[in-house]
C-alpha cells in the first residue's frame, strides 16, 4: 500500500498498478450487487473460485466481483473480458462449461446468451444488447466494470485524477465556476443549479461548513443511487472531496438507507481505503487540505430524504422538516452552512472536472445538461438501470432501450418522479425527459424512477397506492399534509371499494390544490401530483370506478370478478388445484367455473393459467 | 429477560457516548436481540444522560426500530411501486392468511415476523419478498406456501 504524498504520486501509482496487470488474462466480471446477489451470484463466484483452483487457471483467469451492470432482471450477470461476452442467468452448474470455452478453443455457451423475447435472436456481446447500446454511460460507466472494493481498480480507471487536477491547478472558486458553467443541476429531483448552491454556501459567513451526500433513496421503484453507491463508491467520495475543496468544508456525511447494506459496506470500505491512500482525511495528497467523511444510516423514514429532515436526523433527533428559508446552504447542520447533494449529483462532479465544463455541457438540452440515470421497471420488456442523455424522449427509453411492453400487452402509463411524481399517458411519451419539460407536464424529474404500466394496472389504485404510502410516511408536523393525505386516503378507499360518490373527483382536486400550496415541505406539497396527474389523464378510470362500480384492470377487488372463458379453458385443472379457497370447480378436460361467492381474488388462478382463459369482468 | 448490558456498553464506548450518534447507537443496540427491550432503553438513557422521552421519540418515529420481540425469520414484503404493480398486496394477503398474522406482528411460535418495506431497491426483480437476507424474486401468491415451508423445514 502506498500513501500518496504529493499530486504527482497519484499518476505514479496509476502507472505502477497498470504495469503489474497482466494483459493476457481473461477477466470474468461477475455482478454481486443487490439484484444479482438476490439471484445467488455469490454462489456462482464460489463455484468459479473452486473450479479455477482445481483446474490450475489462477494465472490465466481472474474473477472480478463488480457492482451493477444494469440488466438486473437477467442476473446473475457475467461478462467475459476481453471480448465482453455477456452471459445472463448464470448458475453454479454453468461454471465448468464457461471455463472450458476459455482454454483457447473459443466458442461461447449459447444457452447463457441473451435471447430477444420477440425475435428470438441471440446476442453475444455486451455492447450489442438493446438495453445497453442506446445508452450514454457517464456516471455509471465504471459500475459493473471495476471491483468497488478495490481502490486500485478505481485509480487504474482514472479515478481521483479529477481531485488531483482540482487541487493542483484550480482555485476553489474556479471549481465552482466550472460546475456552474457545466449546467449541472441537482439529480435528487429539485433541479437547482449545483454550482450556484455551492457558491451561496461558500460565501455564507462562518468557518465551519459541512457537506452531506444524500443517499437516502426512499422513492419506491428507484434504485439508481443504490447501484451507484454499490458499484462505484469512490466516485461519490471523490465528488465529495472536490466539493469540500470548492466550498471550504472539512467534514462530510453520507446518509444512506439502512435497507441498502451492500451500499453501506462498499462506502465504508471506500472511506477507509481513501484515507489509507492519502486521498481523504488529513493532508490530502500532501496539499495540506483536510476533509473527513462519516456514514450515517437512515432508520426507515421516507421524509428524511427531504434535506431539512435529513439534517435533523444526522443531529440525532427524529427527522421532521422545518420551513425554508433559511436554506441549508446558509444555515444547515448544527446551524452551519451545509451543502446537501444527491449522490448521483456528486458522481457527476469528477466528470465535469476531468472532461471540462464545455465537454460536459455538450450533452443534454438547453436547460438540462449531461446525462441522467433512471431505473426502468414495471411492465417493460427489459428492466434495469439505464443512463441516457438529458432530453431523450420517453418513447426512446421505453420502446427503444426497454424493448416495449412485455407479454404482448399495451402501454398505459409511465410514472416518474417517485412517490410525488406523475403518471403520463401515451400522448406524452414523445416529450423529452428534462427538468423543464417534465414540470410543464405536471410531473417532476424526481430522482429517476421510471415505472411502466400496462392495461393490468389500475390508475386509481396507483394514485391510492402513492397516497397511502405518503400518508404513512408523513411526519405529521404540518396540518395540510397530515390531514389532507388522510382525507384523500378515505376518499380513495371508498372509490376502490365501490362506495365512490359523485363529487369525489372534485373534492380530491380541491384537497390537492390546497396541499400543494400550503404544506411545509416537499413531501406534502408534491404529494398531490399522483392524484392530479391521474385525474387529468385517466379521468375515465375514476368515473368507471365511481359510476359503473367497475375496475377494468382487475385490481380493485370489489369491482371485478374473475370469469373462465369456456372456449379458452381446456380443463387442465391447474387453477382448481391451486385455488386456496376451493372456488374453482370442473371436470378434467372440461371447462371449469369459478364460484364468485367463494373467490377471494387472490389472483393465483389468473397468474397460473397458461391459456389466458381467466378473464377480468 | 436479562439484558446484555455489556454489549450495550461496548456500543456506547464505540460511539464515545456522543449524543448526536444516538440513532446509530440504537441501531446497533437493536442488532443484539433484533428488537429494543425496554430495559435497554432505560439503560442507554441513564448512561448517556439523554431523556427517555427523546429516546422514545426516536424509536417510535423511525420505522426500523421495534419495541416488540421479533421472530427468528423476518419476512419483509417489498411494497415499492414496481412490486405493488406486480401484486405485492396479494402476496401480503396470502402471508396474512397462511401465518395468521398482520403486518408488524410475529407468529406465536416466534418463527416469523411479517413486515412491509417501502422499497428494497431490487425493482427489476419485482415483486420481491425478503426473508432475512434472502431475496425471493417474482413472487406470486401461489409460491408463498412453498417459500415458507423451506424455512419451517430448517427448524
Amino acid at each position: 500500500m502506498t500513501r500518496i504524498t504529493d499530486i504527482l504520486g497519484l499518476e505514479a501509482l496509476r502507472e505502477e498498478i497498470l504495469k503489474h496487470r497482466s494483459k493476457d488474462r481473461t477477466i470474468l466480471r461477475t455482478c454481486i450487487s443487490t439484484g444479482c446477489k438476490a439471484q445467488k451470484s455469490l454462489k456462482v463466484v464460489e463455484a468459479l473460485k473452486a473450479a479455477i483452483k482445481e483446474q490450475g487457471l489462477e494465472e490465466k483467469v481472474e474473477i472480478k466481483k463488480t457492482g451493477c451492470h444494469g440488466f438486473c432482471e437477467m442476473g446473475p450477470i457475467m461478462v467475459i473480458e476481453p471480448e465482453n461476452i455477456f452471459y445472463r442467468k448464470v448458475k453454479p452448474r454453468d461454471v465448468e462449461e464457461i471455463l472450458s470455452t476459455l482454454n483457447g478453443s473459443g466458442g461461447v455457451v449459447e444457452r447463457l446468451l441473451w435471447k430477444d423475447p420477440v425475435t428470438k435472436e441471440l446476442t453475444t456481446y455486451e455492447r450489442e444488447l438493446p438495453l445497453y447500446k442506446k445508452q450514454d454511460k457517464n456516471v455509471t460507466y465504471r459500475s459493473g466494470k471495476i471491483d468497488p472494493a478495490d481502490i486500485e481498480d478505481y485509480i487504474a480507471s482514472g479515478g481521483y485524477s479529477a481531485l488531483a487536477k482540482a487541487l493542483n491547478s484550480m482555485k476553489p472558486s474556479e471549481v465552482m465556476d466550472a460546475v456552474i458553467a457545466s449546467g449541472l443541476r441537482g439529480r435528487g429531483g429539485g433541479g437547482f443549479s449545483t454550482g450556484v448552491k455551492w457558491r451561496i454556501c461558500s460565501s455564507a459567513p462562518g468557518d465551519i461548513k459541512y457537506i452531506i451526500a444524500n443517499g437516502d433513496e426512499g422513492d419506491p421503484g428507484a434504485f439508481m443511487d443504490r447501484s451507484l453507491m454499490e458499484g462505484d463508491p469512490h466516485s461519490i467520495v471523490e465528488g465529495m472531496v472536490i466539493t469540500a475543496y470548492a466550498i471550504g468544508a472539512s467534514q462530510g456525511f453520507i446518509y444512506v438507507r439502512e435497507e441498502y447494506p451492500i451500499a453501506i459496506e462498499h462506502l465504508s470500505l471506500a472511506i477507509i481505503k481513501a484515507e489509507e491512500y492519502g486521498l481523504l482525511g488529513q493532508d490530502i495528497m500532501g496539499t495540506g487540505f483536510n476533509f473527513k467523511v462519516q456514514i450515517n444510516k437512515g432508520a426507515g423514514a421516507f421524509v428524511c430524504g427531504e434535506e431539512t429532515s435529513l439534517m435533523i436526523s444526522i443531529e440525532g433527533r427524529s427527522g421532521t422538516p422545518r420551513s425554508r428559508p433559511p436554506y441549508p446552504a446558509i444555515e444547515g447542520l448544527w446551524g452551519k452552512p451545509t451543502i446537501i447533494n444527491n449522490v448521483e449529483t456528486l458522481g457527476n462532479v469528477p466528470i465535469i472536472i476531468s472532461k471540462g465544463d464545455d465537454a460536459y455541457a455538450a450533452l443534454g438540452t438547453d436547460g438540462s445538461k449531461g446525462t441522467k440515470v433512471f431505473s426502468l421497471v414495471g411492465k417493460v420488456q427489459n428492466t434495469g438501470l439505464i443512463e441516457v442523455e438529458m432530453g431523450t424522449t420517453r418513447r426512446e427509453i421505453i420502446f427503444g432501450i426497454g424493448g416495449g411492453i412485455r407479454n404482448g400487452k399495451h402501454f398505459k402509463a409511465v410514472q416518474t418522479g417517485g412517490a410525488s411524481g406523475g403518471c403520463m399517458p401515451i400522448a406524452k411519451v414523445d416529450m423529452p425527459v428534462d427538468y423543464d419539460s417534465l414540470r410543464e407536464a405536471g410531473a417532476i424529474m424526481g430522482s429517476g424512477g421510471m415505472i411502466v404500466m400496462d392495461e393490468t394496472s389500475c390508475m386509481v389504485d396507483v394514485a391510492r397506492y402513492f397516497i397511502d404510502f405518503l400518508m404513512f410516511e408523513s411526519c405529521g408536523k404540518c396540518v395540510p399534509c397530515r390531514e389532507g393525505l388522510k382525507q384523500m386516503h378515505h376518499i380513495f378507499e371508498n372509490i376502490c371499494e365501490g362506495h365512490g360518490e359523485e363529487g369525489d373527483i372534485e373534492t380530491l382536486t380541491g384537497l390537492a390544490r390546497f396541499m400543494s400550496t400550503t404544506s411545509l415541505c416537499g413531501l406534502g406539497s408534491t404529494a398531490p401530483n399522483p392524484v392530479l396527474s391521474t385525474i387529468r389523464h385517466f379521468r375515465h378510470e375514476y368515473e368507471s370506478h365511481i359510476y359503473d362500480r367497475k375496475c377494468r384492470a382487475g385490481v380493485c377487488k370489489n369491482l371485478f370478478d374473475y370469469l373462465i372463458d369456456s372456449e379458452l379453458c381446456n380443463g387442465c385443472g391447474l387453477c382448481r388445484v391451486k385455488c386456496p379457497e376451493k372456488a374453482v370447480a370442473g371436470e378434467k378436460k372440461k371447462p371449469h367455473i369459478i364460484d364468485n361467492s367463494k373467490c377471494i381474488k387472490c389472483g393465483i388462478c389468473f397468474n397460473s393459467c397458461k391459456f389466458e382463459a381467466i378473464l377480468v369482468k | 429477560m436479562t439484558m446484555d448490558f455489556q454489549a450495550i456498553d461496548q456500543i456506547l464506548d464505540k460511539y464515545g457516548y456522543r449524543h448526536t450518534d444516538i440513532i446509530g447507537i440504537l441501531q446497533d443496540a437493536q442488532s443484539i436481540e433484533n428488537y429494543l427491550p425496554e430495559d435497554s432503553l432505560h439503560y442507554i438513557s441513564e448512561k448517556m444522560e439523554i431523556s427517555l422521552t427523546r429516546i422514545f421519540d426516536i424509536v417510535t418515529f423511525y420505522k426500523a426500530f421495534s419495541l416488540m420481540p421479533r421472530g427468528k425469520y423476518i419476512i419483509r414484503v417489498c411494497c415499492g411501486t414496481a412490486c405493488h404493480l406486480g401484486g405485492a398486496q396479494q402476496n401480503l394477503d396470502q402471508l396474512n392468511r397462511l401465518l395468521q398474522i398482520k403486518d408488524g406482528e410475529t407468529t406465536d411460535d416466534r418463527t416469523f415476523s411479517l413486515e412491509t418495506v417501502n422499497c428494497l431497491g431490487a425493482c427489476a426483480l419485482a415483486p420481491v419478498v425478503a426473508v432475512d437476507e434472502d431475496y425471493h424474486e417474482a413472487v406470486n401468491a401461489g409460491k408463498i406456501g412453498k417459500m415458507l415451508s423451506n424455512y419451517q423445514e430448517e427448524e
